[in-house]
């Protein structure tokens, strides 16, 4: 019986799918990071057998009848196992109660369709109710383009949600992965208390391709890279995969609600 | 007509845009520059001026006339410190409690290197956020094209007003079209799927009043979106601001639910 393999993209290593899938997806040669599925992004950051998923049976569905979509999500939920593009619930990280939604960049790119807002937005919601902490992971290509100018709206609708659940003086981490770009990064990417980044990873806003033809001309090196927006001041700090876990911790420890006389006083 | 004749129409050289209906609706406006961060996006134009014997904010996107100033203004594609300078206005029209009106009319934000590195998606998500707090009506109207991301920075309102042959869309008919067909130049049946016309629009709960333009003149649309306008304001003006910002919400909440 021959393993399953998979190829580094920085060093061109081949190695073990199970063996790297174990090590936090991290290329034991050159400490790159592959891609993670939603799930596993989940067991890694969350206690053990901590996460109760919420929505989890939401589907979109081609309201435009728009061409190849109904196809495209069948593809995307079997190359997953996933319904839809992100995943939400309630967990705990190093015994902190938090909400938490996770993207899934294999499902559709990531893309941001009405049932993605609808999941993040509930979430918010349900976090405001319970007055619980939110962390986000995004990946994402953007908003979806099949559901038109309906999934371009849901940035507006979670960034409403999002500012609620902030009023109620509440924290939001958001922690953007490769890839975070377009929509989400247009909006609820970049609307945490805290922003965090995975090092290495493609934050932005617009495409690559799209700003090499408008400006004629080759980007530089590390250009919408994690560190990059560290530099220009758009993110807070770079959480690597093995302290990842821990660092989140150690916020929600930073950011655990007061007792009421103290926050009034 | 197809979406795309609305496509090209709403794109025309020569369609009158925001400033011209801020130059016919308001009085003794003023121009405010900048957003005190960076610098002055000529692509978004903004100030105050009296509507109605009151005075109001009001932010336009803007391209100019000759090709020189267009260059000037990037094509109307607003820049960071564009999107910066409207939140700031927006700002100070809640301290002085004067309603906003936002015009759209944009292919999209303004796509470069120093438009990244000075954070346009920051800049676009920062004002979604805080236009869903600011406590006193905001009315978008759409003439234009209502390009992606980029419109959308200006569109947090309590009430939309649509020209009829304005669009709005996540992407361009020639962006989709490359994408789903490698072929750009079919655009016109990318632009019928997107469902992006003011009608669409309208069906789908996003655009609240459409201003049917007929063979009608500039200065006589003018004159309808100004009463378009009063009657609007009138109506969010007797609206508590804790009420005005739930059913702000509400409106953008039940989008996709
Ligand atoms: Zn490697």
């Amino acid at each position: 019986m021959t393993s399953e393999t998979v190829k580094c993209k920085k060093c061109g290593g081949e190695m073990d799918a199970e063996m790297v899938a174990k090590h936090r997806k991290i290329c034991p040669r050159c400490g790159n990071y592959f891609r993670m599925t939603a799930r596993e992004r989940i067991d890694l950051v969350t206690d053990g057998k901590t996460f109760r998923e919420l929505d989890g049976t939401l589907v979109s569905r081609d309201v435009l009848r728009f061409p190849d979509y109904e196809k495209k999500l069948e593809i995307a939920r079997l190359e997953t196992g996933e319904n839809e593009a992100v995943i939400t619930g309630t967990a705990a990280i190093g015994g902190h109660p938090c909400a938490l939604f996770v993207m899934d960049s294999v499902f559709m790119m990531g893309s941001m369709g009405t049932v993605v807002g609808e999941k993040i937005t509930r979430l918010f919601e349900y976090a405001t109710e319970k007055r619980l902490p939110v962390i986000g992971f995004t990946c994402s290509g953007g908003a979806r383009m099949q559901e038109g100018v309906l999934s371009l709206m849901q940035m507006a609708k979670i960034s409403g949600a999002i500012r609620w659940h902030s009023s109620a003086g509440l924290l939001y981490i958001a922690v953007l992965t490769d890839p975070t770009t377009g929509g989400v990064t247009a909006s609820f990417a970049m609307e945490g208390d805290i922003i965090a980044a995975e090092p290495g990873a493609l934050i932005g806003f617009a495409g690559q391709r799209v700003i090499e033809q408008t400006i004629g001309q080759k980007l530089p090196e590390g250009f919408q890279k994690s560190e990059f927006q560290l530099e220009h001041g758009f993110c807070d700090l770079l959480i690597g995969r093995v302290n990842m876990a821990q660092t989140l911790a150690d916020l929600l420890m930073l950011h655990k609600e007061q007792p009421k006389e103290r926050r009034n006083a | 007509m197809s979406a795309y004749d609305k496509v090209t129409l709403a794109r025309a050289s020569d369609r009158a845009m925001g400033s011209f209906y801020m130059e016919q609706i308001l009085d003794h406006f003023v121009e405010l520059h900048g957003d005190r961060r960076f610098g002055d996006d000529g692509a978004i134009c903004g100030g105050v001026g009296i509507l109605n014997g009151e005075p109001v904010t009001c932010i336009t996107m803007k391209r100019g006339d000759s090709l020189e100033e267009r260059m000037k203004r990037n094509f109307g594609c607003p820049s960071p410190e564009g999107y910066r300078k409207a939140l700031r206005l927006m700002k100070q029209a809640e301290k002085f409690h004067r309603p906003v009106i936002c015009f759209i009319g944009s292919p999209g934000a303004y796509c470069g290197i120093g438009a990244e590195e000075r954070g346009q998606g920051q800049a676009i998500a920062e004002n979604l956020l805080e236009m869903f707090g600011i406590r006193v009506p905001i009315i978008t109207v759409v003439i234009g094209e209502g390009g992606s991301g980029g419109a959308l920075a200006l569109s947090v309102c309590d009430s939309m007003i649509m020209f009829d042959n304005a669009v709005y869309s996540v992407i361009s008919p020639e962006g989709c079209a490359s994408i789903l067909w490698k072929d750009s130049s079919r655009a016109p049946e990318a632009a019928e799927v997107l469902r992006l016309t003011a009608g669409d629009l309208y069906s789908m709960g996003i655009a609240d009043v459409i201003l049917q333009e007929g063979y009608r003149t500039n200065e006589e649309l003018a004159a309808e979106l100004k009463a378009l306008l009063i009657r609007e304001l009138e109506r969010l003006k007797k609206v508590s601001a804790p009420r005005l910002l739930a059913s702000r919400y509400e409106k953008f909440r039940k989008i996709g639910g």
